[in-house]
């Protein structure tokens, strides 16, 4: 202080002030940099095409890559709402026996890996498994079933993506028609509309963008898709950057393939924020009061039990006793160390992310609200992007620079010390780690920041005003507030890395095994039994956070709950 | 007055580089003096306080601690809130939830021993008569008693300089009136240089040593409260602090004529199109018959008003020459008028405003 007294007139000097680009601020665009390397690599392939790529791929395979990729689009984003949007609304505005628990369990499918359930309803369908059989026995019928419908085909991979995916269009349909509830619906309940037209006209209209935002959602992580497509051997434009690379060793004709994946996921993920962005005129009064509730009677009663009932039973209860059932008749297929070395593996690795994950969203959107500048704010927004970017896609992006940078090392290393250091970073467990922090930022960014909101900005100028930096109101202050919504952060992305498999499949280091790795070679093997452990302890950890967003879905309103906000980026 | 505790000189701010908050606005603060920033909401008196905490950076002018610079618009020197030592009461109290009321206390007691920081802790406790609610969390306190915590954590690092926003508009407004009151005390002992923001006049009177009073991110006025109160120096200060009434006149040798009688006003020229204001209580009513050697202007009871200590009469009062004036007069003593009585109004001309065109 002193110092600045005695010479009021000098140069400008930069000080540790409030409002000046800080350490902070600066710090936040390095991670955002660093965090959208990987879609930048992609995307500067583009621009540097090696000729013949294009052309080889177009007259093999990239047609049906692309037409698939399409169908499965569309297929997902109808097949979710047409599951979601009338379990939300009969939970949300009806009243039929067993209507609490299916509030809640109607989110457990999201436990369930697509490409696990994919697998168990292989197992289940096939010419052995315990429906064939089971026909066969009563029907009397040893030569088989015909009729009994294919799965692995582009329709059916379509089927198990709703089955596990639909819950992104129910949770936003059901916050959609919470938020409407008692104002909107009960004038037009006086203005003499029954249920089923206050539905068409009132309740479907208004929640709209949220449908949509949700059928986006899940359209985005079709595309992500890649264990289930691979399985049934439909060739997406996932599973071909992957086969691309893998089988042709062509990095470069993997890259132009991403980039292109990439449009079509920028382009849904353009329509997802657009839609967001027009939910807020929906909101014309702030009052909630308990829903004033349809009371369905007779035949659409047990309709809407069987409506929420098969999804739940398709998307959890199926192939969740399928898992248990094989695990139970098997257990030397994991009851030995080797299992709990693999569960060890997927954990230190899933902690490592979640970690991460929470400490540098903090980090962010800490920096965000010490200098809530343009600048940062877009840094904080393009850090928050990586839920959008497919696993294959994302692997390459890192793969690419990450071993260009290796062989940098490598040379001048060789050339000034004359050793070879070999490879750093790529094939360990830093470009497998970084990964899952590109992707799963979005989660753990979203629930922090929530709750960093909620807390008043006088806390952090009384901490100031005591004499506090800003590191240490952090630590004192923010940090033990927000607790519990950061542990909520931390499960979400140690679950998402959990489940991950393209990304883990393509970076993690050599024999390096998780849950996810496992659970699909063994299946791709047609080892199914042997692959329900694994698989199994994946489902187990993913209740989780479907219990948490249970939970915060009990007691909540609208805007309620950061485990719910972080669950759907 | 005492050294200057706090000082602005010039001090200009705006938030989108265009318009500006603040503008070219000085003040100074002893030591034990409590100042009070008055005025409208978003006149820029709590931008003001936000300079003076280091919350906002500054941009132009100057702010002096002790007589040391501590933040300089032109060079973009400005200390950061940690380094003022200076202590922040705000209009939500900003207690840190998930600590209890000792360790909220003692959280600004940087560089002591545990048992030093607890003691000093429960010591401004005991100036703020919080000190048995030591262990409680401040959700268990209502809101009195978190104002209360608030200030004795602001307090307990003693600093030279406290800076209250709005501290008690979040209370009821009995419970206010006590909580002023215990606030004024403790910090007049506190001995500190106390800068208050505030929208209430009564409030600014109440606590102030001295008060400025703001418009539009500039200074009106400032002086000592009964001096704001009775010689204001602009319409806008005039009537910030009361119901006002108010005539139309034109100045003739340093008069302006009314129906109630001529108000001095000197210096203006005359033939000069003038307002004349003066305040509910300055006019006096009485029944048509009194004698006061003033002016008496007819007039009949339109209303009655009673607030407790006064009452608050709407009368409407006919002059011969001009059209009905409806008029507020406030009257103290025992004189309870009906409506539709005929009563007669004067006005000592001491106590009414005459300002020109603006």
């Amino acid at each position: 202080m002193a110092d600045a007294v005695q010479s009021p007139v000098q140069l400008p000097k930069l000080r540790r002030g409030f409002g000046r680009p800080s350490g902070w601020t600066i710090a936040a665009w390095l991670v955002a940099a660093a965090v959208a390397t990987p879609v930048v690599t992609v995307f500067s392939h583009v621009f540097l095409p090696k000729g013949d790529i294009w052309a080889h791929l177009y007259e093999t395979v990239l047609g049906s890559y692309v037409t698939n990729s399409m169908l499965m689009m569309v297929l997902v984003g109808i097949g979710v709402l047409i599951v979601g949007v009338p379990a939300a609304w009969m939970v949300t505005l009806c009243v039929f026996p067993g209507r609490k628990f299916f509030e809640w369990a109607l989110l457990l499918p999201m436990a369930m890996p697509a490409y696990v359930v994919a697998y168990t309803y292989v197992g289940l369908l096939d010419y052995a498994g315990p429906v064939q059989t089971g026909l066969r026995d009563m029907l009397g019928m040893p030569d088989g079933l015909h009729w009994i419908p294919e799965v692995r085909n582009l329709p059916g991979a379509a089927l198990m993506l709703v089955l596990v995916l639909y819950p992104y269009v129910y949770l936003l349909a059901r916050a959609a028609f919470l938020e409407q509830s008692a104002c909107v619906l009960e004038v037009s309940r006086t203005l003499g509309c029954s249920p089923t037209k206050g539905f068409f006209r009132v309740a479907l209209p208004l929640a709209r963008p949220a449908l949509a935002a949700g059928a986006a959602l899940a359209v985005m992580e079709s595309l992500n898709d890649f264990g289930t497509v691979q399985y049934f051997g439909v060739d997406t434009m996932a599973t071909g950057i992957y086969r691309v690379w893998r089988g042709m060793g062509d990095p470069e004709a993997a890259s132009q393939l991403a980039a292109l994946l990439l449009v079509f996921v920028f382009i849904v993920f353009g329509f997802e924020r657009w839609s967001r962005g027009r939910k807020s005129f929906a909101h014309t009064s702030s009052r909630y009061r308990p829903l004033p509730r349809y009371h369905l009677k007779g035949g659409v009663k047990i309709g809407a039990i069987v409506g929420c009932s098969l999804p739940l039973l398709l998307g959890f209860v199926a192939p969740a006793a399928v898992l248990l059932g094989w695990a139970l008749n098997h257990p030397e297929f994991w009851w030995r160390a080797s299992f709990l070395f693999l569960i060890r593996n997927s954990f230190i690795m899933a902690g490592i992310a979640a970690l991460l994950g929470v400490a540098v969203a903090v980090f962010l959107a800490y920096a965000l609200r010490l200098h809530a500048t343009p600048a940062t704010n877009l840094a904080v927004r393009i850090a928050g992007m990586g839920y959008a970017i497919p696993g294959t896609v994302l692997a390459i992006g890192v793969l690419l620079p990450f071993a260009a940078l290796d062989h940098t090392v490598d040379r001048w290393a060789k050339a000034t010390l004359g050793v070879s250091p070999g490879l750093i970073l790529s094939g360990t467990l830093v470009a497998v780690t970084f990964a899952y922090l590109v992707r799963f930022l979005t989660g753990s960014l979203n629930a922090v920041e929530a709750s960093l909101g909620k807390i008043t900005r006088s806390m952090d100028h009384a901490a100031r005003s005591l004499g506090r930096g800003p590191g240490s109101t952090l630590w004192n202050v923010h940090l033990p507030i927000m607790r519990g919504s950061l542990l909520t952060a931390g499960i979400l992305v140690f679950v998402d890395v959990l489940k991950e498999l393209p990304a883990t499949l393509v970076l993690r280091p050599f024999n390096f095994d998780t849950l996810a790795v496992v659970t699909y070679n063994l299946a791709s093997d047609e080892r199914l039994a042997e692959a329900a452990g694994p698989a199994l302890a994946i489902v187990l950890v993913g209740v989780l956070p479907v219990i948490m967003l249970s939970r915060a879905i009990g007691r909540s309103r609208p805007g309620t709950g950061g485990a719910v906000e972080g669950a759907v980026p | 007055m005492s050294e200057i505790i706090l000082g602005l000189e010039g001090v200009g701010h705006s938030y989108d580089g265009a318009t500006e908050v603040v503008s070219s606005f000085s003040l100074g603060v002893g030591a034990g003096e409590i100042v009070c920033l008055l005025g409208p909401s978003g006149c820029g008196k709590s931008t003001v306080l936000r300079l003076a905490a280091g919350l906002e950076p500054l941009q132009k002018g100057r702010i002096k601690l002790r007589g040391e610079m501590i933040a300089e618009g032109e060079s973009r020197m400005s200390e950061p809130p940690e380094r003022r030592n200076v202590g922040l009461v705000f209009q939500d109290f900003a207690l840190f939830p998930h600590l209890t009321v000792a360790r909220n206390v003692a959280f600004g007691l940087s560089g002591l021993a545990d048992d030093q920081r607890s003691q000093r802790a429960l010591e401004a406790l005991n100036q703020v008569g919080m000190a048995s609610y030591a262990g409680a969390y401040p959700h268990a306190l209502s809101g009195g008693q978190q104002q209360r915590v608030a200030l004795a954590r602001a307090l307990a690092p003693q600093p030279s300089v406290m800076l209250l926003d709005e501290p008690f508009s979040g209370l009821d407004a009995r419970l206010r009136e006590q909580i002023r009151d215990d606030t004024l005390r403790v910090l007049k002992r506190s001995g500190a240089a106390t800068l208050l923001v505030t929208h209430d006049p009564e409030e600014a009177m109440f606590m102030a040593d001295r008060i400025y009073l703001m418009q539009a991110g500039k200074l009106i006025q400032s002086g000592p409260p009964a001096e704001v109160y009775a010689r204001p120096n602009s319409e806008f200060a005039a009537k910030f602090f009361s119901n006002i009434n108010e005539l139309d006149g034109i100045v003739a040798n340093g008069a302006v004529p009314t129906p109630l009688g001529p108000v001095p006003a000197p210096g203006q020229a005359s033939g000069l199109r003038v307002k004349v204001l003066f305040r509910p209580e300055s006019l006096d009513c009485a029944p048509m018959n009194g004698a006061t050697g003033r002016v008496v202007l007819p007039a009949t009871v339109t209303e009655v008003r009673f607030i407790g200590v006064a009452r608050l009469i709407r009368v409407l009062a006919g002059p011969e020459d001009g059209p009905a004036l409806d008029l507020q007069v406030r009257t103290s003593g025992g004189y309870a008028p009906e409506v539709g009585a005929k009563v007669g109004l004067s006005l000592d001309p001491a106590q009414a405003f005459v300002f020109g065109p603006a």
